[in-house]
C-alpha cells in the first residue's frame, strides 16, 4: 500500500522555489532517508506533507487523503526538527494529552515512555529534561497509537550513540509494523545500514531517489582498494597496479565498479606477497556529496 | 473533545505557571481591603454596606480585570508558535479554533475562579460587619457577571495580538500598551475633549456612545448605581443614562464576540 505519494510537487514563495517538481513514493513498512543540505527543500516538503504550508502545484496523498485532512492527521506521526515543549508540563503529561489528542488511550503513552527510557523522569517536569530526553518525548510522541505514516525531521540531533541506537531499533519496529518511515538526518553514516531507500534533494530538486546499491551503481564512483604486501614488494606491486604507496607496505588503489574483479584476480595473481586485501565501496558521504554537490555545479 | 483536551492541559499550565494563585491573590487582596477600608467612612450612611462595596470593587476591576485576561492570554499562541509545539498540535486532528477555544475556556475558568473568590470574599467581609439582614446581592452577582464578559473582551484582545507578533517578548509589550489605553488614556482622552468642547455637541450626542464603546467604560457604568451617583460615583454616571443599560449590556457582551472572532481570523493566517 501506498503510504505517501509525492506527485509532481512545486513550492514557491513569490519568485524564490523551494521545491520543484518532486516525486516520491513510500510504502507501507518502509523505510526512507530524505537527506539534503539545509535550505535544500526537505522541511518545506515535510511541511507541506502535514498539510501545514499550502502547496503551490501538484499534489500530495497521505493514505489516499489530501494533507491536513482529519484521517490524514490522525494516522501521522511527526517529528520537528527542534521540538521544546512546555516546561511546566510533566512528560508523562505531556504525553497523555497527545494521546487523548489522537484519541488513544493514556495506558499507551505510559507504555511509550517506558520504550524510550524516560520512565524514571516521566513525572518531571520538562524544564529539567536534557536536550537528549526531550527528543525522546517527542520521538515518543511521533510514534503514539502507531501512525501508518512517521516523518521524522533530523531526528538523532542531540541524541547520545546508545540513545540513536535505540531509536533506530524504534524505527524498525515501527516499519516492521506497517508503518511507512520518512526520515530526514544530516548523521549520513547512521543512515547506510537503517534505511531502505535514500532520495536526496538538492535546491528543491530530488536528485536521487533509489536504495544504497543502486545509487552506487549510478553514480560510478570509484572503490578504494587497500593492499598490504611484505616489505620488500611494495614498491613492485604499487608499479604493477598503478596504485600509490600509503606506508611501508601499504598500497591505495581506486578502480570502477566494473574492474573490481578484474583488479582483486590480478591482486591474487601475485600471490605470498600479498597479505592482506581491503575492499571499501563508496560511503554514503561520497555518493551523498557526488549527488548533491555534483548536481548543484552542473545546475 | 479535543477542546476539552486542551482547555485541561491549559489549566495544568496556568496553574503551574501560578497564574491562578496570582490572579486570586490579587483579586482577594484588594477586594478584602476595599470592603474593609471602604466601608469605614460611610459606616453611618444609609446607602447599602453592599452597594458601596461593589462600587469600589467596580472601579478596581476595571484595571484589575483587563490585565489579568492579558497577562493570561498574551502567550497563548506565541508561545507555542516560539516552542514549535504550535505547528506540532496542528499536525494532530485538532483544528485551529478548537485551540484557540480550548484556551479560552481555561483561562476563562481562571478569571471566574479569581472572581468569584474576590466577590465572595467582600460579600463574607460585608456580611461578617453587618450581619445578613438587608443585603440586596443583585449588584454582587452583576459585577461577577459583567467582570466576566469583560475579562473575555481582553482575553481575546490578548489572543488576537498573540495570533499577530507570534513572539511573546513582542506580544507582552503591545499588551501592556494595549491596557494603558484603555483603561487609562481612552478616559483622559475622553476627558480632555469634554473640557474643549465645554458642553457642546459633543458632550451630548458623540461622547456617550464613544464612552460605552470601551468595554471597560461600558463595564464601570453598568456596575455604578444609577441611584448612588450623587453619593458615591462621579459625573460619567449622568453621561451613561444617554447610551443606556441595553447600549452598556451589548458593547460589553460584543467586544468578546469581535475579538475572539479577530482572534480566530488571526490564528487562521499563521502559515508555519
Amino acid at each position: 500500500m501506498t503510504a505517501l505519494m509525492i506527485d509532481n510537487v512545486y513550492k514557491h514563495y513569490g519568485a524564490l522555489k523551494t521545491v520543484c517538481g518532486v516525486n516520491l513514493k513510500v510504502q507501507a513498512g518502509e523505510r526512507v532517508a530524505l537527506l539534503g543540505h539545509n535550505g535544500a527543500g526537505k522541511t518545506t516538503l515535510i511541511r507541506m506533507i502535514l498539510g501545514l504550508t499550502p502547496i503551490s502545484s501538484g499534489s500530495i496523498k497521505v493514505l489516499g487523503t489530501v494533507p491536513g485532512s482529519r484521517l490524514a492527521r490522525q494516522s501521522i506521526g511527526f517529528l520537528p526538527e527542534s521540538v521544546a515543549f512546555h516546561g511546566a508540563l510533566s512528560g508523562r503529561e505531556q504525553l497523555r494529552h497527545f494521546a487523548r489528542l489522537k484519541s488513544i488511550t493514556p495506558r499507551m503513552a505510559d507504555d511509550l515512555l517506558d520504550r524510550v527510557g524516560l520512565s524514571d523522569a516521566a513525572d518531571r517536569k520538562i524544564r529539567t529534561y536534557s536536550k537528549g530526553m526531550r527528543q525522546r518525548i517527542g520521538l515518543a510522541q511521533a510514534v503514539l497509537g502507531k501512525p501508518k505514516l512517521a516523518l521524522l525531521d533530523e531526528p538523532t540531533s542531540g541524541l547520545d550513540p546508545i540513545s540513536r541506537h535505540e531509536f533506530y531499533d524504534i524505527v524498525r519496529d515501527l516499519a516492521n509494523a506497517g508503518t511507512a518511515v520518512l526520515l530526514s538526518s544530516h548523521a549520513l553514516t547512521e543512515l547506510e545500514t537503517r534505511t531502505d531507500r535514500i532520495a536526496i534533494m538538492s535546491k528543491g530538486k530530488l536528485v536521487a531517489n533509489a536504495n544504497l546499491e543502486q545509487l552506487r551503481q549510478n553514480a560510478r564512483l570509484p572503490i578504494n582498494v587497500k593492499v598490504t604486501t611484505t616489505p620488500d614488494h611494495a614498491d613492485r606491486v604499487a608499479h604493477e597496479l598503478g596504485g600509490t604507496r600509503v606506508n611501508g607496505q601499504s598500497i591505495s588503489l581506486t578502480c570502477l565498479q566494473n574492474e573490481k574483479v578484474a583488479v582483486l584476480g590480478q591482486i591474487t595473481a601475485f600471490g605470498e606477497v600479498i597479505k592482506d586485501v581491503d575492499v571499501t565501496p563508496s560511503s554514503l558521504e561520497q555518493l551523498y556529496r557526488h549527488y548533491s554537490v555534483d548536481n548543484q555545479e552542473g545546475m | 473533545m479535543s477542546v476539552f483536551t486542551i482547555s485541561a492541559l491549559e489549566l495544568i499550565i496556568a496553574r503551574r505557571n501560578m497564574w491562578v494563585a496570582t490572579s486570586v491573590i490579587l483579586m482577594g487582596l484588594f477586594t478584602a481591603v476595599l470592603t474593609l477600608a471602604g466601608g469605614a467612612p460611610t459606616g453611618t450612611l444609609s446607602v447599602d454596606p453592599l452597594t458601596i462595596a461593589t462600587t469600589s470593587i467596580t472601579t478596581l476591576s476595571v484595571y484589575l480585570i483587563p490585565l489579568i485576561g492579558l497577562l493570561l492570554s498574551f502567550d497563548a499562541i506565541a508561545g507555542e508558535a516560539e516552542r514549535g509545539t504550535l505547528a506540532l498540535n496542528l499536525t494532530y486532528p485538532v483544528s485551529r479554533i478548537e485551540i484557540l477555544i480550548g484556551k479560552f475556556l481555561a483561562h476563562l475558568a481562571v478569571l471566574a475562579f479569581a472572581i468569584g473568590v474576590g466577590l465572595g470574599l467582600a460579600a463574607l467581609l460585608t456580611i461578617w460587619q453587618y450581619g445578613p439582614a438587608d443585603l440586596s446581592f443583585t449588584p454582587l452577582v452583576k459585577l461577577f457577571f459583567t467582570s466576566l464578559a469583560l475579562g473575555a473582551a481582553f482575553l481575546g484582545i490578548g489572543y488576537l495580538v498573540s495570533c499577530l507578533v507570534r513572539q511573546t517578548g513582542a506580544a507582552s509589550g503591545i499588551v501592556i500598551i494595549i491596557w494603558l489605553v484603555c483603561v487609562v488614556l481612552y478616559d483622559l482622552g475622553l476627558l480632555g475633549a469634554l473640557v474643549a468642547d465645554d458642553g457642546g455637541s459633543f458632550t451630548k450626542t458623540i461622547f456617550p456612545w464613544l464612552l460605552v464603546a470601551n468595554p471597560a467604560d461600558a463595564f464601570r457604568l453598568i456596575n455604578t448605581p444609577v441611584a448612588s451617583v450623587s453619593v458615591l460615583a462621579s459625573g460619567i454616571g449622568a453621561a451613561g443614562g444617554a447610551s443606556g443599560l441595553a447600549g452598556q449590556l451589548t458593547s460589553l457582551l460584543i467586544w468578546p464576540v469581535i475579538t475572539l472572532f479577530l482572534a480566530w481570523l488571526a490564528i487562521r493566517r499563521i502559515e508555519l
